[in-house]
């Protein structure tokens, strides 16, 4: 309680105050702007916020998250296209309702969702993360090793619909993190001097989020301006509330676990919101015409998704999606050390963080309801306009690092790989988390076989190791057993469902 | 980036018509079978670590190029037996056409020359001249327009760097200038 409070007397400083808004707007802003989402704000803003101090970064970061996840779903309301999966099953409904002249109570619905999941979400990590940090501690080199490679298989083959290509891109992240000569030999460095302390993350992150993205828009870029819905002021009538408010409270309890599980996401539980809601609503005939339901369900466990990927983030260091992947580039990049020890190491830039969420989530709704008309007009924003900004603060972003133009040069071989993955399938957040955690895992076995003086059987000699390894057995069983009833699951995958539209 | 085989998303192939083959992608397989091979090749090169070293500095690198030369292996087995990928969607996209190779080689040359050009004439200076390059690649036909945007957000950039966050951003040639 007491590290609570002085978190929230860090997060309610004026200077930080400021720097919470700031990220609030930046966030909501860049997240209105169509084909940017809440990972690739990040990432663009990742050089600059290096740059202040970690308080300040992380909770503007916080701000950023928040607003970033509320900019995406109003694209997706307003144009029907979403940015990112976990904003597809909100599209479905969401643009229904504002054809029929109904924008302002979808994002109404949407916003005030939001803040109920975000706020919920936020007092269950208050209560959580200092728990599983508690147990998390005690954990040895063997049973994290564990844990993270479960993190990796889970995030390369459960997350996506084409395991090969989850693999694919894991390896490939894993490739470019041994780049360096962390064991004391230059590994894959080229015999380049400047590739001797690694690739810089920043760098590859950038390039992959922005300029990747960046470069497959230009290649495919729609010619014709997209059909805006014009807007107002958002409200909601006595029924929309009575409409709303257990769809919320339901898709927070679908949203938060489903994220803070090492595979979750927020693709399954806005799914399984989104049939929920179906089924329990009392219109059901309005659902394929613009439910309300439908908007304020999903939504909710969107948000509260978001919210509980910040529990394996900060009690075990590892990134379930790809904006919680960025949020770890960052406290890397700071030189702290994530992981089990963050809590008992940073206690205060952790609380600090924890608290900034309310603030930033009060923010969010006080700021940006009133200001929802403003942001529909950054959607006619023009196309050559908007991308050429993105790849000028891209290459900002990455000459920032070091002032060196070999980054900027990095920058453009990971964009084209970038562009590659885009175009053949190939999801994004696999390759990032392999070029974060590859090198931990190293470090992991390392700690773990020093230990035991090389004896291997150490590294099912914990509990907790012996559980994770048969989950994963569990897994491969199931995908086994999946693939051999559904040979031809590729093409079937293909037209089943909505959330496999988007690949991440 | 092949423009004769256009993958078609949440569509896939018809059943029972013949497999379309994404040619394209046996050259994703390709760079995936060399980057294990190179990888491998590197380990190889690797000596023995040190007494205290219980996880050799090859072993991993052993492990991720042998993976990779599979999983090339794979996606050309995958590709050849009709394998589609789902190219990704979103706002500004329109997969219903063509790759624009144009654009994309434009804007990586405009990338490029921003490469070679940063240390010499400095970020002011090439930051507006990406910018307006880019944007003319991308569509824009008021050029004057471009610069003046991409001076604006060059030089204010650099002066953000400069006050704001207290970090001479290299000047160039307008070394003294700025």
């Amino acid at each position: 309680m007491d590290l609570l409070l002085s978190g929230f007397q860090a997060a309610l400083t004026p200077e930080n105050l400021l720097f919470a808004t700031l990220g609030v707007l930046l966030g909501t802003a860049v997240g209105v702007l169509p084909g940017i989402g809440p990972a690739m704000t990040l990432a663009l803003l990742l050089p600059v916020a290096l740059t202040m101090g970690p308080d300040s970064a992380i909770i503007m970061f916080a701000g950023i998250y928040y607003g970033g996840m509320y900019g995406g779903s109003t694209t997706s309301i307003l144009l029907n296209t979403p940015g990112e999966s976990s904003s597809v099953v909100t599209a479905i409904e969401g643009n229904k309702m504002a054809k029929s002249g109904r924008a302002a109570q979808a994002l109404a619905t949407a916003a005030i969702g939001s803040f109920v999941a975000g706020t919920i979400g936020t007092v269950l990590l208050w209560v959580l993360v200092p728990t599983v940090a508690d147990v998390v501690v005690k954990l040895g080199a063997p049973s994290y090793f564990a844990i993270m490679l479960l993190a990796l298989f889970a995030v390369s083959a459960v997350l996506g619909s084409s395991k090969l290509r989850g693999f694919i891109a894991l390896f490939l992240g894993l490739a470019i993190g041994l780049v360096g000569t962390t064991t004391g030999q230059a590994r894959l460095t080229f015999d380049q001097p400047l590739l001797a302390d690694g690739i810089d993350i920043v760098v590859v992150a950038v390039a992959i989020f922005a300029i990747g993205e960046a470069l497959w828009v230009a290649a495919h870029l729609r010619r014709k301006p997209l059909d805006v819905i014009p807007v107002g002021q958002p409200w909601m009538s006595k029924t929309d509330w009575g409409r709303s408010w257990k769809p919320w409270l339901r898709g927070t309890a679908f949203g938060f676990p489903f994220g803070a599980l090492p595979a979750g996401g927020a693709e399954v539980p806005t799914v399984l919101s989104y049939i929920t809601e179906k089924k329990l609503s009392k219109h059901p005939e309005e659902f394929g015409k613009g439910a309300i339901e439908g908007v304020a369900g999903p939504e909710a466990a969107n948000n509260a998704s978001a919210a509980g990927t910040l529990l394996p983030l900060l009690t075990l260091g590892l990134p379930t999606t790809a904006t919680a992947a960025i949020i770890l580039v960052a406290i890397t990049s700071f030189g702290i050390q994530p992981g089990p020890l963050l809590l008992e190491n940073e206690p205060d830039l952790v609380w600090a963080l924890l608290a900034s969420l309310i603030v930033a989530n009060t923010l969010l709704l006080v700021i940006n309801l009133p200001m929802a008309p403003l942001w529909a007009k950054i959607l006619q924003i023009p196309r050559p306009y908007l991308y050429a900004g993105i790849l000028f603060f891209a290459s900002l972003g990455a000459y920032t690092v070091n002032f060196q133009a070999f980054d900027v040069a990095l920058l453009l071989v990971f964009g084209v790989l970038g562009l590659a993955m885009r175009r053949f399938g190939v999801p994004v957040l696999p390759l990032i988390v392999g070029v974060i955690l590859g090198p931990k895992i190293e470090e992991q076995l390392t700690q773990a076989l020093a230990l035991s003086q090389g004896d291997v059987s150490t590294l099912w000699g914990e509990p907790v190791a012996v559980v994770v390894y048969a989950v994963m057995a569990l897994l491969l069983v199931a995908m086994g057993v999946r693939g051999i009833r559904r040979p031809d699951a590729a093409t079937e995958d293909t037209t089943e469902n909505t959330e496999e539209l988007v690949n991440r | 980036m092949s423009t004769t085989t256009e993958p078609h998303p949440a569509s896939g192939h018809e059943p029972g018509s013949r497999p379309v083959v994404d040619k394209a992608q046996y050259g994703l397989a390709a760079f995936l079978v060399l980057t294990g091979g190179y990888v491998l090749y590197d380990a190889v090169g690797l000596e023995d670590g040190f007494a205290d070293q219980p996880v050799q500095p090859y072993a991993l690198p052993y492990v991720v190029g042998a993976v990779l030369l599979l999983l090339g292996v794979l996606l050309a087995v995958a590709t050849a037996r009709g394998d589609q990928p789902e190219a990704e969607e979103g706002e500004d996209i329109d997969l219903t056409q063509g790759t624009d190779v144009r654009t994309v080689g434009l804007l990586a040359a405009v990338l490029i020359a921003n490469i070679l050009l940063i240390d010499w004439l400095g970020w002011a200076i090439t930051g507006a001249l990406l910018f307006a390059g880019c944007a003319g690649v991308l569509g824009s036909r008021s050029h004057i327009r471009d610069l003046a945007v991409g001076t604006a957000l060059s030089v204010g950039s650099w002066y953000f760097f400069y006050v704001v966050l207290a970090i001479p951003i290299p000047a160039g040639i307008l070394d003294g200038v700025l």
